[in-house]
């Protein structure tokens, strides 16, 4: 403990980074990735498969390889970055010691175990039950253990994160309130905490049912609550990705938050009534009424949209009002287009929050609205939408966030920079196309999770039309360029810690130093923007971005209309 | 401050707002009303409604009301399994098992008439997905879901399963006539 390289402090941008903390975001971003990489390659065998003029693999390895897929994004790279997120926003962005680093690293060892179980379980072909599991079709015992594992240890990293917040408050190393990312960071670690609770009670009753102690799961019973985890998991993404994003304008722009009152605010809406959305997934389902799925459905009353909606136009306009200050005032987009493209912290960023509003954010209150869903359920439209939230939101916003942690966490130079300057382009235009088609496919009825479209050796197939075919011919394109996008990150992000140059722009101290007392300025400085708007440009974006979603929202209206009659 | 460090006032919440902000969110607080309103309008006004009619039963119950509805209405059999194409009444009840991997029996309606459609699963999840058409329920073992259905367009449609229920999930599939 009284080592004098307690504390680093990484001059270019002025991080203080506690030795334990880290180590320990050092080491979870690190699996975060290896995860990716897995997830990666079965990505590409999966869209390999779904490409009817491919078709790669056989049934079985198909239904193996999109089990494994799905659990090792959605759940553990995003889970392992995000517990390093929750431990930069707290120690490092405080500047003060994280709390009970042996604790964490008890969880984060957890969390490897579990991940690396549920992993055997699924390869060794008897737990092919997708990421859902859906009762009563069972998995291996280890497969359940492996998550209830997993779980348990990201719940010790939620609890560390919020430990150090009061160690941070008892120490005072900042005066007033968190900053707006430690924040949203609070909000994501509290919605996770909510959500592994969730996951929890449906997945310990159902691991003693594989194991033959319990008699039954009733089916529709694990679908209510199994879903209060599954989704709600992408609820902390959803914060998570917002909080990385206000890091990125900060860093990239130094851009403050427009409005710290209307941030905030949005992300207390996340907490109130994000995790109402599990019953997207039930729409459909007999047994629940149509009251219940309104009210939960819409967020009751689309809060939780109109918290997003709020970040959306809140994010980009913090950026437009520093680009303005800093003199890009002509016309509405001057301050758009002299923003370095070519960075991709910045590029990455902005393509995510660009492909999450227009693409996830639109298609997601589709699938949400308790009719619209029928035309939708369960068809490809659905790994559509959350390719656009969970993989243009979340994972792109964070491989924005790993290109500044190279240098200022890693110390390194990032390896191969041409490489990483493209990387954001391929990998986001890649999945913007990847999520459109498969929306497409969607539209035409392509089931999800399914092997064969054309239902070859059945005595009553079903003929898709040709267009179907196409779109799913581009699904596996754009997966590829997808794939390839996300190999150029894998990369550049290895490569450097293998090859970088090391950077040696560090001061070590024994003692952390707080954040200094920032001089009360004037907050909003005056009007940079036209008509009275501070960020008129983001306006105009979001008017844009409104009228695509009401003309699409009656458009579904109006198709649904034609359908049978349903009562 | 930055986004990265505490705000300049200690209470954030007094902090100010521009603009920009206030309308935004009044725009956005207008348009969720009205995606929020839209759902029970379409229960009044619109013609495409889950019904909430849906009852605990098990696959043996099932299976003796379906059996009896075949034995009743069935009017030729189709394929090598000689599965039956029942064409029932207007107004009666239709039972539609799903069960691995296949639909239980085939069913043939009238346009335009109205018919009581009843589905469950006697095993795992399966998903009920009706092609052309796109609509898509999900088909839940010990639950029977109950809608009216009106077909309004004849011709040959196909039940796809699209809910993954193990090796043989993309071999579920079989038609539904409309006369």
């Amino acid at each position: 403990m009284n080592d004098s390289r307690n504390f680093r402090i990484d001059t270019p941008t002025g991080l203080q980074y506690h030795r334990d903390a880290e180590l320990l975001i050092k080491a979870n971003a690190f699996f975060g990735v290896v995860f990716l990489l897995i997830g990666g390659v079965l990505a590409l065998l999966v869209s390999l498969t779904r490409w009817p003029s491919v078709h790669l693999l056989p049934a079985d390895w198909f239904y193996l390889t999109l089990t494994a897929h799905g659990l090792d994004m959605l759940v553990f790279w995003i889970i392992f970055f995000e517990i390093a997120v929750l431990y930069f926003c707290s120690s490092t962005l405080l500047r003060c010691r994280l709390a009970t680093p042996r604790i964490a690293w008890l969880g984060f060892a957890l969390m490897l175990i579990g991940a690396v179980t549920t992993n055997v379980a699924i390869f060794r072909g008897d737990s092919s039950v997708m990421m859902t599991s859906y009762v009563p079709m069972g998995a291996h015992p280890s497969f359940y253990l492996g998550l209830i594992l997993f779980a348990v240890g990201a719940l010790i990293g939620c609890f560390v994160f919020l430990g150090t917040l009061v160690v941070a408050k008892n120490d005072k190393t900042y005066e007033g309130s968190l900053p707006l990312v430690t924040f949203g960071a609070l909000t994501a670690s509290i919605i996770a905490i909510f959500t592994i609770a969730s996951g929890a009670i449906i997945l310990i009753p159902t691991f003693l049912w594989s194991i033959g102690y319990i008699h039954q799961i009733d089916p529709l019973m694990y679908r209510t609550i199994w879903w209060a985890f599954g989704h709600s998991s992408q609820q902390i993404n959803v914060a998570a990705h917002v909080s990385v994003w206000y890091a990125i304008a900060a860093i990239v722009f130094g851009a403050k938050p427009m409005s710290e009152k209307v941030s905030r605010t949005a992300f207390l809406l996340y907490i109130a009534f994000l995790q109402l959305a599990s019953a997207h997934h039930l729409l459909s389902d007999p047994g629940l009424s149509s009251e219940w799925k309104i009210f939960n459905t819409s967020y009751f009353m689309y809060f939780a949209v109109l918290a997003s909606m709020v970040h959306g136009l809140t994010v980009p306009g913090a950026i437009e009002v520093a680009q303005r200050k800093k003199g890009y005032t002509k016309g509405l987009y001057e301050w758009l287009r002299r923003a370095p493209w070519s960075n991709p912290v910045f590029s990455g960023m902005f393509i995510s929050l660009i492909g999450f509003g227009f693409l996830g954010g639109i298609s997601g209150v589709m699938m949400g609205t308790e009719q619209l869903n029928m035309i939708i359920h369960n068809t490809i439209y659905v790994p559509g939408h959350f390719h656009a939230t969970v993989v243009i939101g979340t994972t792109l916003a964070f491989m924005s966030l790993t290109y500044f942690l190279i240098p200022s966490l890693f110390r390194r130079e990032v390896w191969l920079p041409g490489v990483a300057k493209w990387q954001p382009y391929v990998f986001g235009f890649g999945m913007y196309a990847f999520a459109l088609v498969m929306m497409g496919a969607g539209t035409l009825g392509v089931p999800r999770r399914h092997w064969d479209m054309s239902f070859a050796g059945t005595a009553l197939p079903h003929e898709f039309p040709g267009s179907a075919y196409l779109m799913m011919g581009l699904v596996g394109i754009s997966g590829v360029l997808a794939v390839i996008g996300g190999g150029m990150y894998i990369l550049v992000t290895v490569g450097s810690l293998l090859f970088g140059r090391k950077v040696e722009s560090s001061t070590f101290a024994q003692k952390g130093t707080p954040i200094p007392r920032a001089p009360v300025a004037a907050t909003i400085g005056g009007h940079h923007g036209g008509a009275g708007f501070a960020a008129p440009g983001t306006f105009t974006l979001a008017i844009v971005f409104l009228v695509a979603f009401v003309l699409y929202y009656f458009i579904n209206w109006k198709y649904l209309s034609t359908v049978w009659g349903i009562s | 401050m930055s986004a990265l460090l505490p705000p300049a006032r200690r209470v954030w919440w007094k902090e100010p707002l521009d603009r920009v902000e206030l309308a935004w969110i009044l725009i956005a607080f207008a348009w969720s009303a009205i995606l929020f309103f839209m759902m029970p309008y379409w229960h009044v006004f619109g013609k495409q409604n889950l019904s909430n009619e849906a009852y605990r039963i098990s696959a043996e119950e099932f299976t003796k009301r379906t059996q009896t509805m075949v034995d009743k209405y069935t009017v030729r059999t189709e394929t090598d399994e000689k599965i039956p194409v029942v064409h029932p009444p207007e107004g009666s009840d239709v039972y539609l098992i799903a069960r691995l991997w296949q639909w239980w029996p085939l069913l043939e309606l009238e346009n335009g008439k109205s018919y009581r459609l009843h589905l469950s699963a006697l095993d795992y999840q399966h998903g009920f997905s009706l092609q052309p058409s796109n609509i898509n329920l999900q088909v839940v073992p010990g639950y029977e879901m109950v809608i009216t259905v009106t077909p309004n367009q004849a011709g040959s449609y196909s039940i796809v399963c699209n809910e993954y229920c193990g090796i043989g999930h993309h071999k579920m599939v079989s038609r539904l006539y409309v006369k």
